[in-house]
């Protein structure tokens, strides 16, 4: 008997949004996520594949048909716990994974239609597991070994987790008030709800692990005290916190911000809920973000929000803009302009040193560089002046680098990210692992995470190979 | 959580707490900073460190309460605890025998001008401090830094304690008489400015500077200064700088960035009816 071929519906099922209008008045989370119902069907055109593809694109290797089929099954529970095995952080990564690049990419049905929508369904059985608080902790039997882990950002929180899971006593130091690196500082309330951030890591705290906020290694503990100190191995998660400016003219000026000063302000201080919570933002009515990835983007929704008009500035066309497409056009939508192939060449002030406006120069596309991207050239005398108050530089992050000036003997290369063995993440010092952003520039939370499951399970191998 | 467990009124708005923070004291360094946040709508704001004792466990802080959360903090109790604190950031300041160096200290920046020049002192410098303030009530830790000195002279605006003038004016005077190997001067930043334009370029002067922080790590680049044509973050670079190269104009210029904003705070504190210094 051969089963009857179900028909293919071409397309994903959209997902609810909160409208454009309203949204870019209000930090509220702007997707909805799915109902059970729209779940159900979306996982139902999954065609549970035997080679399953879609796993390769995973780069934490979830078992994507078999949590897929549970959904079909209305096995909510099941689902979760399956997508758990692998990821600690599903509510995290169904939201700002970029699905396009990854699972989804290699996606059977993508082949001929629109993808499964993997990472809408990962995020929808994330929230119907804390909707219904059902959350069993398998505390592992602890097995006496202890492991520092400096940085709580995805990669941190990640070998924190399976190490945890492993039976190791685990601590994490961070310098901030707050655990969650990049996605509590960085990534906007509408994008990521703090609260889901911190039921994510409160989950991680069930499982045994100790997190020291407040704690900037290398200033209080360094990494060789740590080790001395009884620690049998360390994983560096620093992240890419060390924002770039462009040195020219002005950008010292009141009103010219780096993209993660604006955004700790807004995300980390609550900014916008000034004068109620006492950190201040100044906005402007004109705000000028400098760049076009997904911290660019952030930033010129977030100015949207606090009521400026916001303008996207980037040297080159929209077809090079790093940031995900749907970030792009969330920004289109909610009525962010864009400015393509500009840049500023100088920032102008008044005499009490505040932003006035900003002179930009037009480029075009002329071969691709090494990225593979075109390169912009610049267009003699076509400079113009933009009128801004406030303009914010997106145009990348360096590695923090306390723990690099601070830890004899770490190997770095020129641009100061850590070196590391690929496979298992093992620095130049015994004991000592890295990953994420740290070793690998500004990535994703995917890649961060992944490295730290790969370092999680070698340094597992290293200290009992030490017995 | 981090308790005080002391609380005393040096001077009309100027308060010293000792909090206790153990890891912190273990670790800190004369020229270092702490940067704290009282409750969970409060700002990160940085505090020098103005002492530490390692046995106990605690560190001294000594704030002017100019806005509204130096003037929340100021309220606090002993017992109280304040939600975090963390440090100590920044570098240590450079510690070694000159010869003889001058420490300059004009009002709550006498506070941490005293643990460089204890530091100094017991390195083998000879330690000529002078310290001012406006007038008499607001000098704090005069005792304090004449033990620690080898020669002390105070200066108030109106003459009121010591000599009637500025710091600058002591200082025009000793730089006269005597063989001077380093400045270290730690205050007002119209202070700063003019003890390095009247010390001579040949004699190196330490200032240690107070921009708008956010995180204190290097993350925010909120503490931007112009030293020798260089941008630094101050939080990581500094805080303390060679007083000949710093772009003073910019130093002040950025430290007025949120004056609207710092003005909204306090009338919608003292509307709350949160702050008791009013009547
Ligand atoms: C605005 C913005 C938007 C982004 N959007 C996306 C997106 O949509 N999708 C996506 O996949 N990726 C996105 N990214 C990238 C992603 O967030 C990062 O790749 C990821 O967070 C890296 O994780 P990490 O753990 O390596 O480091 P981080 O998240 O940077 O965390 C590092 C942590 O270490 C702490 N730390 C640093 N030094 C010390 C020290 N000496 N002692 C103690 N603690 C220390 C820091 O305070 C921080 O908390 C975005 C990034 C930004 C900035
Ligand atoms: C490294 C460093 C060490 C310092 N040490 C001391 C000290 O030992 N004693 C002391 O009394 N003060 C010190 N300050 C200054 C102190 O941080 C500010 O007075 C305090 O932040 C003011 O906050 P507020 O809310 O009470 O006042 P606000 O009304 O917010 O501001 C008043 C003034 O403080 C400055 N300021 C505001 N917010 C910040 C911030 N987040 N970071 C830095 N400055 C800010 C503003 O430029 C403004 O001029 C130091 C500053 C730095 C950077
Ligand atoms: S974690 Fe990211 S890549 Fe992996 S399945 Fe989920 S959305 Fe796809
Ligand atoms: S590749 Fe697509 S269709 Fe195939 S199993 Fe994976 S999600 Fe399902
Ligand atoms: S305070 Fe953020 S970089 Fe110095």
């Amino acid at each position: 008997m051969s089963e009857v071929r179900r028909k293919i519906i071409p397309t994903k099922h959209p997902m609810p949004h909160q409208d454009a209008k309203e949204r870019c008045h209000n930090f509220n989370e702007v997707a909805l996520g799915y109902d059970e119902d729209t779940a159900v069907a979306e996982a139902q055109r999954c065609i549970q594949c035997k080679n399953s593809p879609c796993m390769e694109g995973c780069p934490v290797e979830i078992n994507i048909p078999a949590f897929i089929k549970k959904i079909t099954e209305r096995d909510f529970a099941g689902a979760i716990s399956i997508i758990k095995e692998k990821n600690n952080l599903p509510a995290i990564c169904g939201r700002v994974c970029p699905q396009e690049n990854q699972c989804e990419k290699k996606c059977t049905v993508g082949k001929k239609h629109e993808p499964v929508a993997i990472g809408r369904l990962e995020r929808f059985v994330a929230d119907w597991e804390m909707a219904h608080g059902s959350r069993s902790v398998k505390k592992a039997k602890p097995n006496g070994k202890k492991v520092a882990i400096v940085g709580s950002g995805p990669s941190g929180l990640t070998a924190a987790a399976d190490l945890a899971l492993m039976g190791y006593k685990v601590t994490v130091f961070e310098a901030l008030h707050m655990p969650g690196g990049v996605l509590v500082y960085g990534i906007p309330e509408f994008r990521l709800p703090k609260s889901i951030v911190a039921r994510e890591i409160a989950s991680i705290v069930e499982l045994g692990v100790e997190i020291k906020t407040n704690y900037v290694v290398g200033k209080l503990g360094r990494v060789d005290e740590l080790l001395q100190e009884g620690y049998d191995a360390v994983y560096i998660g620093t992240g890419a916190g060390l924002p770039s400016f462009m040195n020219i003219p002005g950008e010292n000026l009141n009103g010219v911000y780096s993209a993660n000063e604006f955004l700790t302000r807004n995300n980390l201080m609550k900014a916008y809920r000034f004068p109620e919570y006492l950190t201040p933002i100044r906005v402007g009515k004109r705000v000028a973000v400098i760049g076009g990835g997904n911290v660019a983007m952030d930033a010129a929704r977030t100015a949207l929000r606090l009521g400026a008009e916001s303008y996207i500035v980037y040297r080159r066309s929209f077809e090079e803009m790093p940031a995900r497409r749907e970030e792009i056009e969330h920004a289109r939508e909610e009525g962010v302009h864009f400015e393509i192939l500009t840049s500023p060449v100088e920032i102008k002030g008044n005499e009490e040193g505040r932003v006035t406006s900003m002179v930009c120069q037009r480029y075009e596309l002329g071969e691709p560089d090494e990225s593979g991207r075109r390169s912009p050239i610049p267009i003699k005398g076509s400079e113009y002046e933009m009128q801004v108050d406030t303009v914010i530089m997106a145009i990348g992050q360096g590695p923090n680098p306390l723990i690099q000036q601070t830890t004899p003997n770490l190997k770095t290369n020129k641009r100061g990210n850590i070196v590391v063995d690929d496979t298992t993440g093992q620095t130049s010092i015994p004991g000592v692992f890295a990953g994420g952003d740290i070793v690998t520039g500004a990535a994703t939370v995917i890649l961060a995470m992944g490295a730290g499951k790969r370092a999680a399970r070698a340094i597992h191998e290293y200290i009992q190979s030490k017995g | 959580m981090y308790a005080i467990v002391f609380r005393e009124e040096l001077a009309p708005k100027i308060k010293l707490f000792k909090i206790e923070a153990p890891e912190v004291a273990r670790k800190a360094r004369p020229g270092q900073f702490i940067i704290l946040r009282i409750d969970e709508e409060g700002e990160r704001i940085p505090l020098t460190i103005a002492d530490y004792d390692t046995n106990v466990g605690t560190i001294t802080i000594i704030f002017q309460e100019v806005g509204k959360t130096t003037e929340l903090l100021g309220e606090l109790r002993e017992g109280d605890s304040i939600l975090d604190f963390v440090g100590p950031l920044g570098c240590p300041s450079e510690i070694e025998n000159f010869g003889t160096v001058v420490c300059v200290g004009g009002g709550v920046g006498v506070a941490p001008v005293y643990p460089i020049a204890r530091a100094l002192k017991e390195a083998g410098n000879r330690v000529i401090s002078i310290i001012g303030a406006r007038t008499r009530d607001m000098l704090i830790w005069e005792n304090e830094m004449r033990q620690i000195s080898s020669e002390l002279h105070v200066a108030t605006d109106d003459g009121t304690a010591g000599r009637k003038g500025f710091v600058t004016d002591v200082l025009t005077d000793v730089l006269a008489r005597e063989k001077v190997h380093k400045v270290v001067a730690i205050g007002p930043v119209v202070m700063m400015h003019a003890v390095s334009r009247v010390t001579p370029k040949e004699i190196p002067v330490t200032v240690s500077l107070n921009p708008i922080m956010v995180d204190g790590t290097g993350m925010c680049g909120a503490c931007r200064v112009e030293v020798g044509d260089a941008t630094r973050f101050a939080c990581v670079d500094g805080p303390e700088f060679d007083g000949h190269q710093v772009n003073w104009e910019l130093v002040l210029q950025r430290s007025r960035m949120f004056v609207e904003e710092e003005r909204l705070a306090m009338q919608s504190f003292h509307r709350k009816g949160g702050c008791k210094c009013q009547k």
